[in-house]
């Protein structure tokens, strides 16, 4: 969404004694009193076990599921906001599903069209244009008329975060983008996150706030500015780089250690 | 004085009618919001809607038309031949429109034509919504600020609408007209003038509307009942093909009741 991007610094994230619901199920809480807040320009990961609730948190903090309890606001609005004139608001924060979540029917360069599409804020040549160069940029252009079935899980998760971007947002949340790839897709993930980060051209130049979650914390350490584990049900704050790995908790060691075969 | 029920038979009912109830509930909350968004944003995003509602016409009329094609002539020649022929025996030529317009048009015409379209898009939309709904893909749209129901549903309701209004009408002519057909090849004794004349002496004006309506009602029905089972809750994949034969039997039963509804409505007037 094209709007005066939140100077740095500015919280666009706050949430203060927020209980999450899972999303399959909202009467079920996988996270309980998350006191969180994100600064405009902030570059966080999330890390926790499987199952911890890290897809169920950003799904709520993207507006997907209400807080069950406490109060959470996105860029000074209080949540939830489902539809009406704040939906604009909520168009800020743009989501990175883990497996990609395309449109089974439609080809990859529809899907990445369909935000801008749908929600009409250009004309249509300027729409083929964004999509082109967004297919470029995300080395999709060979894969533009397949269908995600017909692509491998590295190919479908670029694409949907192809498609989170078309609508330019000011936060990206990505749910475990580096799951399931091997050490090319990590370091190209990594550089264009980076990029992403200081203010890609496709992006108007304006920094993107990222917030990602993680099952290992070792490929982040040297990228995020801000971390956090999610275990208990609890959301730990860790703090920046140094705190984070002079941290006691033994599940940030734990995240942070060779695996059994020594990467 | 009479003996209670054994108390799992009245669990068992109860049950049985609670879930009933909390279903009704949940499909008549769901066509609301579907009718709401359909009222209000029917204009909304045009570029992605319109498409998808003729991609929906297509699949529940016209690329079902040469399966229709064929069962209004299997009917025709099944059962209209023979009330025809039968009519001619006992001396009953003059009640032919009469008959004709009652069995075909106002009663298996419609029906008829709902329940094949049900079993050829219906199906296939509690389907497709319940794979998107397993697969994540209905949340990815509500994170792109897209309506599922204005995306998804509002294209499948006024495209069924319309296509099974379009094929009913298809379906009465061609059974009317393969009818007479094959009463002609059994010799009876009625011109194509005096048939014609009869069906359109029987029909009035009352009938028109009332098919309209009924068979897009029809329409409107099973796009929403088959939709609310794809998408209204959340499924995993296993689910998808019980939440279907849920959506096609709760379709019929409903297709049956509206049905009945105009029978009565015809007797009234």
């Amino acid at each position: 969404m094209d709007t005066t991007p939140t100077a740095p610094g500015t919280p666009v994230i706050e949430m203060m004694g927020v209980n999450v619901s899972s999303l399959r199920d909202l009467s079920v809480i996988v996270l309980e009193n998350v006191d969180w807040t994100v600064n405009a320009g902030d570059y966080w990961v999330i890390a926790g076990m499987q199952g911890s609730g890290k897809s169920d948190l950003l799904a709520m903090t993207a507006g997907l599921t209400p807080p069950q309890k406490g109060l959470y606001r996105l860029f000074g609005h209080e949540m939830p906001i489902f539809e009406g004139e704040l939906l604009k608001e909520r168009l800020r924060v743009g989501l990175v599903f883990d497996g990609g979540q395309l449109f089974h029917e439609l080809t990859v360069r529809e899907n990445i069209a369909l935000p801008l599409r749908y929600h009409k804020e250009v004309g249509r040549s300027e729409i083929e244009q964004r999509v082109n160069a967004m297919l470029e940029l995300t080395e999709l252009v060979d894969s533009a008329g397949k269908v995600p079935s017909a692509l491998g899980r590295n190919l479908q998760k670029r694409a949907g975060l192809a498609r989170a971007l078309m609508l330019r947002p000011e936060v990206l949340l990505l749910d475990n983008p580096l799951g399931g790839l091997d050490m090319r897709q990590v370091h190209w993930w990594l550089n264009f996150l980076d990029q992403l980060h200081v203010g890609h051209e496709i992006m108007g130049g304006i920094r993107v706030t990222l917030a990602a979650t993680a099952e290992d914390l070792r490929p982040w350490r040297e990228r995020a500015s801000q971390f956090a584990i999610l275990k208990n049900k609890h959301f730990i704050p860790l703090g920046n780089r140094p705190q984070m790995a002079e941290h006691a908790e033994p599940l940030v060691k734990e995240l942070l250690a060779e695996g059994p075969s020594g990467k | 004085m009479r003996a209670p029920l054994p108390r799992s038979y009245t669990n068992y009912l109860g049950r049985m009618l609670f879930r009933f109830l909390v279903t009704v509930q949940g499909i008549g909350a769901f066509a609301l919001i579907t009718l709401g968004v359909i009222l209000t944003q029917f204009r909304k995003a045009r570029g992605v809607t319109f498409p998808a509602i003729i991609k929906e016409l297509s699949r529940s009329g016209t690329r079902l038309f040469p399966m229709f094609l064929f069962l209004s002539g299997a009917l025709g020649l099944v059962v209209i031949g023979q009330t025809v022929s039968w009519l001619t025996r006992v001396n009953a030529n003059t009640y032919l429109g009469t008959v004709m317009v009652l069995v075909v048009v106002r009663e298996l015409g419609p029906l008829l034509t709902a329940l094949l379209v049900l079993s050829r898009s219906g199906t296939s939309n509690v389907i497709e919504l319940g794979t998107a709904r397993a697969l994540g893909e209905v949340e990815a749209l509500e994170a792109l600020g897209i309506d599922p129901i204005h995306y998804l549903v509002m294209p499948r309701v006024i495209g069924m609408a319309g296509g099974i209004f379009a094929l009913t009408i298809y379906f009465i002519i061609g059974s009317l007209v393969s009818g007479y057909l094959w009463a002609f090849l059994q010799n009876v004794p009625l011109r194509p003038g005096d048939y014609f004349n009869q069906l359109a002496g029987a029909l009035n004006w009352m009938d028109f509307v009332v098919l309209a309506v009924k068979s897009c009602l029809f329409g409107v029905i099973i796009a929403i009942i088959t939709c609310y089972h794809g998408l209204a809750q959340p499924l995993r994949l296993e689910e998808v093909s019980r939440a279907t034969v849920r959506a096609v039997a709760q379709s019929v039963i409903a297709c049956v009741l509206l049905d009945a509804l105009f029978i009565i409505l015809y007797l009234e007037i």
